[in-house]
């Protein structure tokens, strides 16, 4: 704005009309309005304050033990974050690790070994995933409503399976997974880890993670440019369902039992995860790295709360208000970036 | 004939031969069904429904989504159940008031949050749905109200009246026949169409949305809470933990297969107690067909999905979702 006041206006006006670009942001102020850069404050803050309050905190060992029962969700919203990114969402993943776990529980009961029962729960992950991507991209509903529908559907069926008893007694080998170390890290942080590296390259550097940020930039303009929009969108409802599934066995083994109300409530944990990572609601921005970073602010208030005595139902209260706080954040700092 | 051809194709006669149809097809497996005793029934389960059917019945119709609904219910029967508890001495009228003005307070938040910083309402209310709840536990100290703290005169609201129906079903449908004449005869409810029919257009034509919808959300919260009152009313206690749990999603059920697009702009009061009718006749005739109690949840997720796939084949029109045009 500036540099066109400044401008003279010529007395005759040139041949070549000359529009001056804006000046560039300052580089700092580019770093500092990505919503990751704010996460990252945040729990740095949030690390500074718990060690201060909690001398358990200043113990990596501790935290990462801590974390294992978020962390399973954290890996289901590194994918949320990507469907989120791509204008869609989904809200039935706590209902699909549901209702695999009890598929699971109930094939083994049947007397599959658990290899082919893992098979069996794997295989209706992607076919949750693949049903929500069929009602939306074929039969064109809204995401949003259409996991609602399915969210209750799932969580339903996992009733009529496994009714209100718990169905457990698998082997002590699949039992535990958070016991198992890597030095000190527990397998699942691994997984997550890893599903954080693979899912940011892929969202990062390949073509079709490119193509998924055009997508929910403007769907039209996608459709325009040749991108296969209803392809992407199945296979990444097909990702969630898959990766959901592979979450639900996690909880199995954490918990050595399955029950139809396991991961209830887990919609919100991971959409509060993706919204504190950054990722634009109406889609289009975000990345992995945002919602890495978030999973572990997370992990540090609830396991902050817990070790400060807070009831886990107060708790909610503050998830609740977090998730809030995020988005209005988020929301802003996007719209001031937009200008 | 003209006037019978559109009545045919009116929304709501879709969903009424579906309720005759399962009303007649259960009746045909277990005759005991089709019975002034299963009506009483029925309609002895539907009160809480409907009621706050009407509240999620304006907020779709304005375009967005009210998924906090089940927290503002137990929240509002935890706050009522403790006046009742502790100042046993008051009116009944006092609880009453706490109820349905507490859900009104909650609601107000939610559209405050939802139209003064454009957020997506499923977003915001997914939130506060975590929020409330967890507000609730802390107002209650995790601590249930018991069914001897709930006063009698509330339990027989649950039970009878002067004319032999029960209080609460006089007050569902009396709030429906309210509902019906906001909608239809007050400007406001008119402006609630205009809205959810056309974000864009609706300012430029004069509407305030903001206050509108604010109001919208409002109601939906005073709506709950009143709910929360009649769940007192009808099962004698208040838990924390139990009440109103996973409710906002039978309501939804209930309005979206009352033919209440999801789009907004379309919707009615007659589609919506209908709607909640058929939930209610689902609900009982389950135990009565021998079927468990589990299929519940299943069969609600199964109707909702039909009922969207039905919405989308009547309009064929390529509208897309709450999302991609929230908060406006």
């Amino acid at each position: 704005m500036n540099s066109i006041e400044k401008s003279p206006i010529p007395a005759t006006p040139p041949r070549v009309i000359v529009r001056e670009a804006a000046a560039p942001r300052p580089r700092w102020q580019v770093w500092l309005i990505r919503p990751e850069v704010v996460t990252l404050l945040l729990l740095v803050i949030a690390a500074i304050v718990a060690t201060r309050l909690s001398p358990f905190f200043a113990d990596l060992g501790f935290i990462l033990e801590s974390s294992t029962y978020y962390i399973e969700f954290a890996i289901v919203a590194l994918v949320l974050t990507i469907v989120i990114i791509s204008g869609e969402i989904d809200l039935s993943p706590a209902a699909q690790m549901a209702l695999s776990a009890c598929l699971f529980g109930t094939a083994f009961k049947a007397g599959a070994p658990i290899p082919v029962a893992m098979g069996v729960s794997l295989l209706s992950g992607l076919v949750m995933g693949a049903f929500n991507g069929v009602l939306v991209t074929v039969l064109r509903l809204p995401s949003i409503i259409v996991t609602i529908g399915t969210l209750i559907l799932y969580r339903g069926l996992a009733q009529v399976l496994a009714g209100d008893k718990s169905i457990s007694g698998f082997p002590s080998w699949f039992v535990g997974i958070d016991y198992r170390m890597v030095g000190i890290v527990p397998v699942p942080v691994l997984i997550f880890i890893a599903a954080s590296i693979l899912l940011g390259l892929f969202l990062g550097i390949t073509i079709y993670g490119r193509q998924i940020y055009q997508i929910g930039t403007s769907e039209i303009a996608a459709i325009h440019a040749g991108i296969r929009v209803r392809r992407i969108k199945m296979g990444l409802f097909i990702a969630s369902g898959l990766v959901s599934s592979i979450a639900g066995l996690m909880v199995a083994s954490r918990l050595g039992s399955v029950r139809y109300d396991l991961a209830t409530g887990g919609e919100l944990t991971m959409v509060l995860i993706v919204m504190l990572g950054g990722t634009y609601i109406f889609g289009g921005r975000g990345s992995i790295l945002g919602t890495f970073l978030a999973a572990w602010l997370l992990v540090i208030i609830a396991t902050g709360m817990t070790v400060a005595n807070i009831a886990i139902n107060a708790q909610l209260t503050v998830m609740g208000l977090l998730l809030i706080v995020s988005i209005i954040a988020t929301n802003a700092i996007y719209a001031r970036s937009q200008r | 004939m003209n006037q019978v051809s559109r009545l045919f194709r009116a929304r709501e006669a879709g969903i009424f031969v579906m309720l005759v149809l399962f009303v007649a097809v259960v009746s045909l497996i277990q005759p005991r069904f089709f019975s002034t005793e299963t009506l009483r029934i029925v309609l002895l389960a539907v009160p809480l429904i409907l009621v706050a059917a009407m509240g999620q019945m304006m907020v779709l119709v304005a375009r967005h989504v009210d998924l906090s609904i089940g927290s503002i219910l137990g929240f509002s029967a935890i706050a009522a159940g403790m006046v009742f508890r502790d100042h046993p001495e008051l009116p009944l009228f006092v609880g009453f008031a706490v109820g349905v003005l507490s859900g009104a307070a909650l609601g107000f938040v939610n559209g405050l949050v939802v139209t003064v910083f454009k957020l997506p309402s499923i977003i915001v209310t997914l939130g506060t749905l975590s929020l409330y709840r967890g507000l609730l536990f802390i107002l209650s100290g995790s601590k249930q109200i018991d069914p001897n703290d709930i006063p009698e005169p509330l339990i027989r609201m649950a039970q009878t009246s002067p004319i032999d129906i029960p209080w609460i079903v006089i007050i569902a449908f009396g709030v429906a026949f309210a509902t019906w004449l906001f909608l239809t005869y007050s400007q406001i409810g008119r402006q609630i169409y205009a809205i959810g029919s056309n974000p864009v257009a609706a300012p430029l034509r004069g509407i305030r949305v903001m206050p509108v919808t604010i109001l919208v959300f409002t109601l939906s919260g005073a709506l709950a809470g009143l709910a929360g009152l009649i769940y007192a009313a009808r099962f004698g206690y208040v838990n924390p933990g139990i009440t109103g749990v996973g409710f906002e999603f039978t309501v939804i059920a209930a309005v979206v297969i009352g033919g209440v697009s999801i789009n907004g702009g379309v919707g009615s009061v007659a589609g919506t107690v209908l709607g909640v009718l058929l939930l209610g006749s689902v609900q009982v005739a389950l135990p009565i067909l021998g079927v468990s109690g589990f299929w519940q949840n299943a069969i609600y997720g199964g109707i909702i999905l039909i009922a969207l796939v039905i919405d989308r084949t009547v309009r064929q029109g390529g509208l897309r979702g709450l999302l991609a045009r929230g908060g406006a």
